[in-house]
This record gives C-alpha cells, sequence and structure tokens, in this order.
C-alpha cells in the first residue's frame, strides 16, 4: 500500500493523519477553517461541544511530551471524548508483549483513535496499516519524520496573523536535520504556496537534497532573515544528536541564536515562531521569545483547536464502503 | 430550477408581521434586552431583517450548530462549518432564536443544546419564517411567517440572501 492513500478512505477523506505529505490544498485549508469554528468554544462557559461523545481516544506516548499530550487529551476532552492516557513505561510493552498485541487490545476495548507519539520515524503508519478500519491513528510525532498537527497549527497561527499565504517569506531557521517539524513545515508551506521558503542552519543541520522540496537553502542567519514575514525557529534537538556536529551551544547562538538585533533584519511586523520547548540562550534570546512579536504561547493555545479539528474530522466520517460504523 | 412560491414582496411583508408578533410576545412578557439569535445559514437572513425592524439594542448573535447535530456520526463532519458568535452573556437573558423552517424540530433542539453552553438563559422565543409538518420532537414555534401544507417527499427551502425566495422542491 502506498503511503499517500493510508491516511485517506476510498472517498478520499482523511481516515488518518499521518503526514502532510499527499494532502491537499483544499484539505489543509478545511482543518484550518474547521479548526476556526473550535476556537470560540474555549471562550464559552462550557468549554466543551458533544461531537465526539462516547467515543474513546487512546493518548499513546513512547516518547516524554508535555505541550503535545496535554492539548491533545484537552482537545479531546473539549470534544466530549473519554481519553486514556497510557504510560508507556508501565505497560506490557516491557513486559514483552508486542505494540500490535497491545494495540489489538485496545481495540477489544472499543478504543477509537490513537494519538502516537514515537522516537520512531514510521510508527504511526505501521499502527495505522494494522488497526481495525473503524479506527483513526493521528501521528503526534514519529521519530525526525512527521508532526502534523504542529505544522498545521503553525499553518493556523501564521493566517490567523498574516490572512493570506501567497505573498509570505517564511524561515525556518535551526535543526532541520533532525526535526520532525521541519519537515511537516515544508511540505504544508509549499502544499499552501508561499513567496519564498528559507531554511537556515549550518551546512551540518540541513539534511540531504533539501532544495529539491522547493526550499531556498541559506547558512547565514542575516540573509535568511532579512525581509521575512515568519521566522520559525526550532529547537537544538541535542538528544537526536550523535558526534560532533556542533561545535558549542554558546557559538551556536553566537551564529544562529535569534536575538532582538537579528530579528531587526526581518519586515518590522514579521512573527516569531517557536514548537517548543525553547531553549533560551541557544537557539533564541530570552527577550525574544518573551517579546512582542513572539507568537509562541499563542501557537499552544491554537494547538487545542487545530487537534479538535483533525479529530472530529477523522473520527466524524460518514462510514465508507468496508468500513463498520 | 424549483418554482418559487412567495414572491420578494410576499416574504418582506411575512417578515414584518413577524417582527409585529414578536414586538407584541416580547411586551406581552415584559422582555427588555432581547438578544436575537440567527442559524446559519438561513435562519440568520430572516434574523437579519427582524432585527433591523425591532431595531433591537444587542447586537444579532449567530448559531452554527454543526458541532451539535444528532446525525454527526452517520453523516460526518461539516466542511462548511461557520464559527457561532453571541455577542453577549446568555446567562439570564431573554434569547429570540430565529430559523428559516421548522421542520422535525431537530435543528431547534442542538441549538437549544448549544446555546446552554454558553450560560442559562432565561427563557427561549422561537420564531420562524416556515413551518411544516414532520415533527420528530415536541418543539413548536412561538412566531410562525407561514404553514406549509407539504407531500411526504417535499421539502421547502429558503434562498438568499437577496433577494430571499422560498421554493417548494422535490426530495425522495
Amino acid at each position: 500500500m502506498r503511503r499517500h492513500s493510508l491516511q485517506h478512505d476510498s472517498k478520499g477523506r482523511l481516515h488518518h493523519l499521518l503526514t502532510i505529505e499527499g494532502l491537499k490544498r483544499q484539505q489543509i485549508v478545511d482543518i484550518l477553517d474547521t479548526a476556526e469554528s473550535f476556537i470560540s468554544v474555549g471562550d464559552r462557559q462550557v468549554r466543551k461541544v458533544p461531537l465526539l461523545r462516547g467515543k474513546t481516544v487512546v493518548n499513546l506516548f513512547f516518547e516524554a511530551s508535555t505541550r503535545t499530550l496535554t492539548t491533545f487529551e484537552l482537545a479531546a476532552k473539549r470534544l466530549s471524548a473519554d481519553v486514556l492516557k497510557i504510560n508507556i513505561n508501565t505497560s506490557a510493552t516491557v513486559k514483552g508483549e508486542s505494540l500490535l498485541d497491545m494495540l489489538h487490545n485496545l481495540e477489544a476495548m472499543q478504543c477509537d483513535m490513537f494519538v502516537v507519539r514515537h522516537a520512531d520515524s514510521g510508527a504511526a503508519h505501521l499502527i495505522a496499516r494494522h488497526v481495525a478500519p473503524h479506527v483513526s491513528v493521528i501521528n503526534a510525532g514519529d521519530g525526525s519524520h512527521a508532526h502534523p498537527t504542529q505544522a498545521l497549527l503553525d499553518m493556523f497561527t501564521i493566517r490567523r496573523w498574516k490572512g493570506e499565504f501567497a505573498p509570505l517569506t517564511v524561515a525556518i531557521v535551526g535543526d532541520i536535520k533532525h526535526s520532525r517539524v521541519a519537515r511537516s513545515l515544508i511540505h504544508a508551506l509549499t502544499t499552501l504556496g508561499i513567496s519564498e521558503l528559507r531554511v537556515v542552519a549550518p551546512k551540518t543541520l540541513i539534511p540531504a537534497a533539501v532544495e529539491s522540496l522547493g526550499v531556498h537553502v541559506i547558512h547565514d542567519l542575516d540573509a535568511g532573515l532579512r525581509g521575512a514575514d515568519v521566522v520559525i525557529m526550532l529547537r537544538l534537538q541535542k538528544e537526536r544528536m550523535q558526534g560532533a556536529m556542533l561545535p558549542s551551544e554558546a557559538e551556536y547562538f553566537s551564529t544562529y541564536g535569534l536575538t532582538e538585533e537579528k530579528l531587526a533584519l526581518a519586515k518590522p511586523d514579521a512573527i516569531v515562531m517557536h514548537p517548543g520547548p525553547i531553549n533560551r540562550g541557544v537557539e533564541i534570546a530570552s527577550p525574544v521569545a518573551d517579546g512582542p512579536q513572539s507568537v509562541i504561547l499563542e501557537q499552544v493555545s491554537n494547538g487545542i483547536a487545530v487537534r479538535m479539528a483533525v479529530m472530529s474530522m477523522t473520527l466524524g466520517r460518514a462510514p465508507a464502503e468496508g468500513e463498520g460504523a | 430550477m424549483p418554482e418559487p412560491v412567495t414572491e420578494q414582496d410576499d416574504i418582506e411583508q411575512l417578515i414584518r408581521q413577524m417582527a409585529d408578533d414578536l414586538r407584541t410576545k416580547l411586551e406581552a412578557a415584559r422582555v427588555r434586552d432581547a438578544l436575537m439569535v440567527g442559524i446559519h445559514t438561513g435562519g440568520l437572513w430572516v434574523a437579519e431583517r427582524l432585527h433591523t425592524l425591532l431595531s433591537l439594542e444587542q447586537p444579532l448573535g449567530e448559531l452554527d450548530i454543526s458541532f451539535y447535530r444528532d446525525d454527526f456520526s452517520r453523516i460526518g463532519m461539516n466542511p462548511q462549518v461557520r464559527p457561532s458568535r453571541l455577542p453577549v452573556s446568555v446567562a439570564e437573558r431573554h434569547i429570540v432564536l430565529v430559523d428559516d423552517i421548522l421542520h422535525t424540530g431537530r435543528t431547534i433542539r442542538a441549538a437549544m443544546n448549544e446555546l446552554f453552553d454558553y450560560g442559562r438563559p432565561a427563557a427561549i422565543t422561537l420564531a420562524v419564517l416556515g413551518e411544516r409538518s414532520g415533527r420528530e420532537l415536541p418543539i413548536q414555534a412561538d412566531v410562525v411567517g407561514r404553514h406549509f401544507d407539504l407531500g411526504e417527499h417535499e421539502h421547502v427551502k429558503l434562498s438568499g440572501p437577496d433577494p430571499l425566495q422560498l421554493s417548494i422542491v422535490e426530495a425522495p
């Protein structure tokens, strides 16, 4: 089975969300539009809608996460779903039960959705290939492969600030090589169609053949920032690095860290984004992270609405042929 | 093309009559500061006209009931969902809920469920441009523009926003 088709059902609707790759422009826009409607739910007296009442969502996090796990849990709860969090360290996988055996057991307990975070690239795809037809799988980050909901919430945040995508120049700065967020962002931004997409990093942190994705590779931070509308800083993935890819954190900050002086090179109304958690003084200076151009905390709030949209759209499909309800 | 059953002037006349009925009802119940809420899409068109005719003080609210539909698991997510907007708190306020056609009553149930998630209204008055047979829930309108006697496979549909037109369409 081809990877692209795995996340769509026979009618072309989103069944799983595993990667941004293969999503059509309109599909991304539909998700952003739906998320827009969910924003107001957070402002009401009852912060819940009954859409997924009676559905069970399982958060399978094989890798540490606070923001993503919490916002997925909040999103599911605001949709009235029941949420189960499997603590992988104490679960049966350590007793030698295979991942797929565990999944089939959870399915036997009538769960409807798995939200999966795993250190191995392709883990969510593997799970999606083996679940029962009515179950949806959402990739909450797999290795250095993809983090589609992060990219979608970033698109949502950009659209709220900038309106149209077409005229924008976006700079993604930092550890492109190890970042699943970068990969998903590149696919999302090129699918939506922006004026210029730059990736800015030292040679050691740029993946091979990244130009083929339609990005402009720049090694000099000043050149990368000049005239940008949106600056997305990435976390230095210290835990994913082996060997001497970088001289030192201090030296990295002096050449690639975003300071107020550097940010002044971008457009005056440029916004600064970061998927978190931020390494203050490594890729971004505190006055920038906490400054007026930073939308970092807004990204977190928007993540709830965007995840609500993805969950309700994947679970809220009329059953296609061959799928039980 | 479905045949229009009312001319443009007739609809504006129906809505004026509804506004008069509503004014009488609200005055009789000594309601001040009512909040009018239109249900997307047709109900909002009717509500916009009523809101102007009644010169209500509070801005018009709008509801998209997509997140409250009882057939969500059967027909899925509406891709054209719009945000609901209630400009002021509904708590302890008199709500005038406006829809285009009252048929099964399920839309009104969903709308009331959504309203209650914004707070506890003092009361809800329901005004509809058209009403037809086929109720599946015990829900009735307080103000009705026009009654329709329709066959089992007939539906009445409002198109708009300008001009508003009611048509009867055949659907299986």
